[in-house]
């Protein structure tokens, strides 16, 4: 956190002064080692077997937060009978469909509900609403429990069995910690949870960026959950974004699956109406029951006057999935021809993305391709220069994409919003006009917009409506045209259509088309006709009473700082204790109040209980904080929405030096694998060709691909040159000098970089053996003020099924002395791997393989920061 | 009234954002793009283009109070002194370098002849000549933003507060207190360093000064800095006597020496 939040890390270090005890828990020792009461070295990809060995302690020795476990999990809910876990099916859950490679989930659920199973159009898993409508919700307020904890189905017996072979042994064979660490972890951690106090966790894209990274966090949520670290001063579980606005790219999605506030893009097949849209992503309980009104005034912002509830809002105006159009599938589809253009906006994608490789192979294949940045990025410039034309593999003559470079106006040069970590929005305002060509996102897409319903205004081909009937009038001012970004944030606020009144919150959208909403949870960020987001009160602010910061920036939704607030107060709403008091149940004014914005129902009271027939938002009783959630639980057991299993199990990275210790399943049965010849994997497991791990990650002195960065004397000066982070051991090993060159290889490539021999790299020891890793940054390429090669050339395409991000966090390589080979490579045959076989159990290695679109569920692009 | 720095070693997580700020500030140039191979260090000391720079010590030792083994990774921001009694200041020969109303030693760039006396005559090695046109440099403890009422950039940038910057008296009373707060918190090793003339009677006391962790010549700074000029006044007073006696040998012996002559005669 500390090298790449190192901002945000200012609050860490004000917590340690005042006492707090700091565990860093990373492969390496870093600046948030330095500075950390523990550092806790792990081996890479290794973090659900640790977690879990948390869980299963708090478990075993009942240090969880009983009452609240009770009350706001789903601990005491039963499963179906014919659930089964990994403990009894070696690695897999109930639910393996050999053919098809999937899970069949409704073994997951609870007992008396049932999923509606493999229905494509709810596979959206990053979509809440998705999630929520999925579970047959009529009787989820009926499904038997257990309040005695007792009952072998209940969840928290299902979580205690599933995490039994997860121990102290395990974590010291498995990921390389001390028994006695792992004891000063616990204690820690134990300690600081309860009734008085509280624990939080940070990560960031080192828990994301694997096979199975959403289970990572999944495995933190339970650990959270069950020690009452959700929903209270000091807790949850802090997602670390890595741009100033990754978190507003997600709530008003970049993502191809998604439409702005977690509402789930339409599939071709299951989505043809709105009634049908509506029918399948309205929960029959929990705040979902609420989705017609969302997408109904998002079509209304969208299409203006054009909607109407005739023509289903013009629903039919919206693109609808066919497959998975997420990053990477996007690029092998270039690679073979299937794309002619691509817009690269504010990316590097050759420097910055998975598989360099097959980046530029991809751009290679394109018709035409638009870059827009600060710099002639490498992404601009692959027809010239890459490693294949170095290696005399492809000509600059050869190429026949037509490139366009527009380039970009920085934050400083134009108005516009950051939505940061805490989901807070804060507004910047341009200070100067932005020079020559360069102009603003917001300019080049209002821009290309016009000119394109200009181009189709006289069509009469209805498949040019959309663009016909799209409202696109936000005002423009200066002598450069740019649109008022303020227009832009009032209609993502809303209005009614009425009087064009500003909505003050997402509560006042209606669904019969009265109300425009742009993307609903940000609803009240314009209320009232003021711009929230540039508040600027800090929280030392006199007249911010609770000094939570309320008056600095928005923090969606309605300005809450804290989610699931109500869970800081008990089932009755009283504060669990004086020292964590947040938000509380005001008997005499019947209604919630406290330091923050209640995340409630304001005048519910805790004694209410939803009636078995009770609808919409009357389905919320008064003791369930997760109110997003259908049951209105937390959910240690999550019946539906992921794609390997209710609960996280450990399973290897794709390419490992050991083998599953836990299961005989090796990998994420449902793992994404693009099976080319060009994306090779290693053995699953102690290939002698890989025998250390590689890890990448990033520097506090250069910025991801380096576009903002490698381009400024008083940033390139300080990290000049690719370096790899050795151990004194492995250099040993190896015989590897500092400051000299090594060669760093993988399946799919070599890269040189300069060697950094330090302690700060140790050899981690698993059981009876050592194990080395290599530290990779990955800030750079062949264009800028320093120059080097870039980490992703060794990365795989592979995907976490959920999300489908990248495992660049772990995989296996090898390094040498000495500068890379710069002559041309006979091309690689598609070696067929006679191991192959041991990634999976034999019912897993039957799994189809090939172009993943073809066979793999929807799926979210996952975000790569 | 002076104004200074008090640079908290312990808080410093070594980001370089003070590094930056200042060569962005007082537009500086780059010191050329050399990996050193120095753990995360590649700017290696203070110049006439850095004025502000981090240091980067990988030790085989704990910090007190860290449970990482027997390792850990300091970090220091080091910058001009800003010494109550300044060396540099001292043996200008032009008067380009002053004392501030800000307490602050300033090298006026237009008066400057590049003679470089100044730079012998700094015991921390900060000031340096610029290879191009020769003249000195180093921090000006942001002269120009302090006229307009600003905190220096390096401070204001610094994310963790280790960077400090005020009135000194005031910075000293914090920094004692930090360090009695890090001793109860078990960082036993915890010091200041040119706090005052009494624990650097070789400077007089330094208006920037530091906590650190760990021995002065591990960071890179002297442990017992003293000015030349400090001693100049007896220096003068050896080297005139060392003359009288030098001349009264040489007047004697050449009167001894007629005087054996004429004997010879």
């Amino acid at each position: 956190m500390a090298e790449c939040h190192p901002v945000g890390f200012r609050w860490v270090m004000a917590a340690k002064e005042r006492g707090a005890t700091i565990i860093h828990v990373d492969p390496r020792f870093t600046r948030t080692s330095a500075v950390a009461s523990m550092h806790v070295p792990i081996r890479a990809g290794t973090d659900i077997v640790f977690l879990g060995a948390l869980i299963s302690h708090v478990i075993k020795t009942e240090s969880y937060f009983k009452e609240y476990v009770l009350a706001y999990t789903n601990a005491s809910t039963l499963v179906t009978e014919e659930y089964k876990d990994t403990e009894d099916l070696d690695g897999l859950f109930s639910g393996w469909q050999e053919g098809k490679g999937q899970y069949e989930t409704n073994s997951w659920s609870y007992e008396g509900s049932g999923t509606s199973g493999m229905h494509e159009s709810h596979r959206v898993p990053e979509s809440h609403a998705g999630r929520a409508a999925d579970l047959e919700a009529e009787k989820v307020k009926a499904h038997a429990k257990d309040a005695t904890l007792q009952h072998p189905r209940c969840v928290f017996q299902v979580l205690k069995r599933h995490f039994q072979r997860y121990t102290p042994e395990m974590v010291e064979e498995c990921c390389g910690i001390s028994r006695e660490q792992f004891d000063k972890v616990t204690d820690a951690l134990c300690r600081n949870s309860g009734r008085e106090r509280t624990t939080t966790f940070c990560y960031a894209v080192g828990w994301t960026q694997h096979s199975a990274g959403v289970q990572f966090i999944r495995a933190c949520s339970i650990l959270q959950l069950l020690l009452g670290n959700v929903g209270r001063p000091g807790s949850g579980i802090l997602a670390l974004r890595g741009h100033a606005t990754i978190q507003g790219s997600t709530d008003i999605p970049t993502l191809f699956n998604l439409l702005p506030g977690y509402i789930p893009m339409p599939a071709a097949r299951t989505d043809t109406s709105l009634e049908k849209y509506v029918d399948n992503y309205t929960a029959r309980s929990g705040w979902w029951t609420e989705t017609p009104k969302y997408i109904v005034s998002l079509l209304k912002a969208w299409y203006g006057d054009a909607a109407t509830a005739d023509n289903g809002f013009c629903f039919a105006h919206l693109p609808r999935l066919t497959g998975d159009h997420s990053h990477m599938t996007t690029v092998v589809n270039m690679a073979d021809g299937e794309v002619k253009g691509y817009f690269v906006m504010g990316e590097n994608a050759v420097v910055g993305s998975p598989h360099t490789g097959l980046q530029r192979k991809g751009l290679r294949n394109l018709e035409w391709l638009v870059v827009r940045d600060f710099p002639m990025v490498e992404t601009a410039e692959f027809w010239k220069d890459s490693p294949e034309h170095e290696r005399g593999e492809v000509r600059a003559e050869d190429i026949a994409t037509e490139v366009f470079f527009f380039p970009a106006a920085t934050h400083t040069e134009k108005d516009g919003s950051f939505t940061q970590t805490q989901r807070i929005v804060q507004w910047h305002h341009s200070a100067i006009e932005p020079r020559g060509d360069c102009r603003s996102e917001l300019h080049f897409t209002y821009h290309l917009g016009k000119r394109l319903k200009e181009l189709y205004a006289g069509s009469a081909d209805p498949k040019d409506r959309p663009i016909q009937d799209l409202v696109w009038d936000y005002p423009v001012h200066g002598e450069i045209e740019e649109p008022r970004a303020e227009a832009v944030l009032a209609e993502i606020n809303g209005y009614t259509v009425a009087d064009r009144k500003p909505v003050s919150s997402f509560t006042e959208l209606q669904k019969d088309g009265s109300t425009v909403c742009g993307c609903w949870i940000y609803s009240g960020i314009y209320a009232g006709g003021i711009n929230r987001a540039a508040n600027r009160a800090p929280a030392t602010d006199p007249n911010d009473p609770y000094h939570y910061g309320h008056n600095w920036g928005f923090a969606w939704p309605a300005n809450r700082r804290i989610l699931y607030n109500r869970a800081s107060a008990d089932p009755e709403g009283r504060p669990w204790s004086e020292r964590k008091r947040l938000v509380w149940w005001d008997e005499a004014k019947q209604q919630w109040t406290g330091y923050d914005e209640p995340d409630f129902i304001k005048s519910r009271p805790p004694g209410y209980r939803a009636a078995d027939d009770a609808q919409g938002l009357a389905t919320i009783s008064g003791d369930d904080p997760f109110l997003l959630q259908p049951d209105g639980k937390g959910w240690l057991f999550a019946p539906t929405g992921l794609q390997e299993g209710p609960l996280p199990t450990h399973y290897e990275p794709l390419e490992s030096i050991v083998q599953n210790p836990l299961y005989g399943q090796q990998c994420n049965p449902v793992r994404f694998e693009y099976d080319r010849s060009d994306n090779q994997l290693a053995r699953p497991f102690a290939d002698p060709r890989f025998p250390y791990i590689l890890t990448t990650y990033r520097l506090t002195e250069q910025h991801t691909s380096g576009a903002m960065s490698r381009w400024l004397s008083w940033l390139a000066e300080l990290q000049p040159a690719m370096f790899c982070e050795i151990s004194p051991e492995l250099a040993e090993e190896r015989g590897l000098q500092n400051g000299d060159w090594a060669t760093i290889s993988t399946a799919r490539a070599e890269i040189e970089a300069r060697v950094l021999v330090t302690e700060r790299v140790r050899p981690i020891k698993l059981g009876r053996r050592w194990a080395h890793q290599i530290g990779l940054p990955y800030h750079w390429g062949n264009r800028g003020l320093v120059v080097g090669d870039s980490a992703n050339e060794l990365i795989a395409f592979s995907a976490d099924p959920n999300v489908t991000i990248q495992e660049s966090k772990a995989m296996t390589g090898d390094i040498r002395p000495g500068r890379r080979e710069r002559r041309k490579v006979v091309a690689k045959q598609r070696v067929n791997n006679p191991d192959e076989a041991l990634r999976d159990l034999p019912v897993a290695q039957k799994r189809p393989v090939g172009k993943h679109h073809v066979y793999g569920p929807l799926s979210r692009q996952g975000d790569q920061t | 009234m002076a104004n200074g720095f008090f640079t908290d070693t312990s808080l410093c997580i070594g980001c370089k954002a003070c590094e930056v700020a200042c060569k962005q500030w007082n537009q500086l140039p780059d010191d050329g793009y050399h990996f050193t191979g120095m753990s995360y260090d590649n700017t290696l000391h203070l110049g006439a283009s850095t004025w502000r720079h981090v240091s980067f010590i990988e030790r085989p030792v704990a910090l007190n109070g860290q449970d990482a083994g027997a390792f850990s990774w300091l970090m220091s921001s080091d910058v001009c002194k800003h010494c109550a009694r300044a060396g540099c200041l001292e043996n200008c020969p032009t008067g380009a370098i002053i004392r501030t109303e800000f307490g602050s030693v300033y090298v006026q760039p237009d008066i400057c002849n590049g003679c470089g006396y100044c730079v012998a005559g700094c015991p921390f090695g900060v000031i340096d000549r610029s290879p191009d046109d020769g003249r000195a440099w180093k921090c000006t403890l942001c002269y120009d933003r302090q006229k307009d009422g600003m905190h220096p950039a390096c401070a204001k940038a610094c994310p963790t507060e280790s960077i400090k910057f005020g009135e000194v008296e005031e910075l000293k009373r914090v920094a004692k207190d930090r360090v009695e707060k890090l001793h109860q918190q078990g960082v036993t090793e915890a010091y200041l360093y040119g706090e005052d003339a009494r624990s650097q009677p070789g400077t007089a006391g330094l208006n920037a000064f530091f906590l650190l962790l760990d021995r002065p010549e591990v960071y890179n700074l002297p442990p017992d800095p003293e000015v030349p000029t400090l001693k100049g006044s007896k220096s003068w007073i050896s080297a005139g006597l060392a003359a009288i006696g030098v001349t009264a040998l040489a007047f004697v012996s050449v009167v001894l020496g007629n005087r054996s002559e004429k004997e010879s005669s």
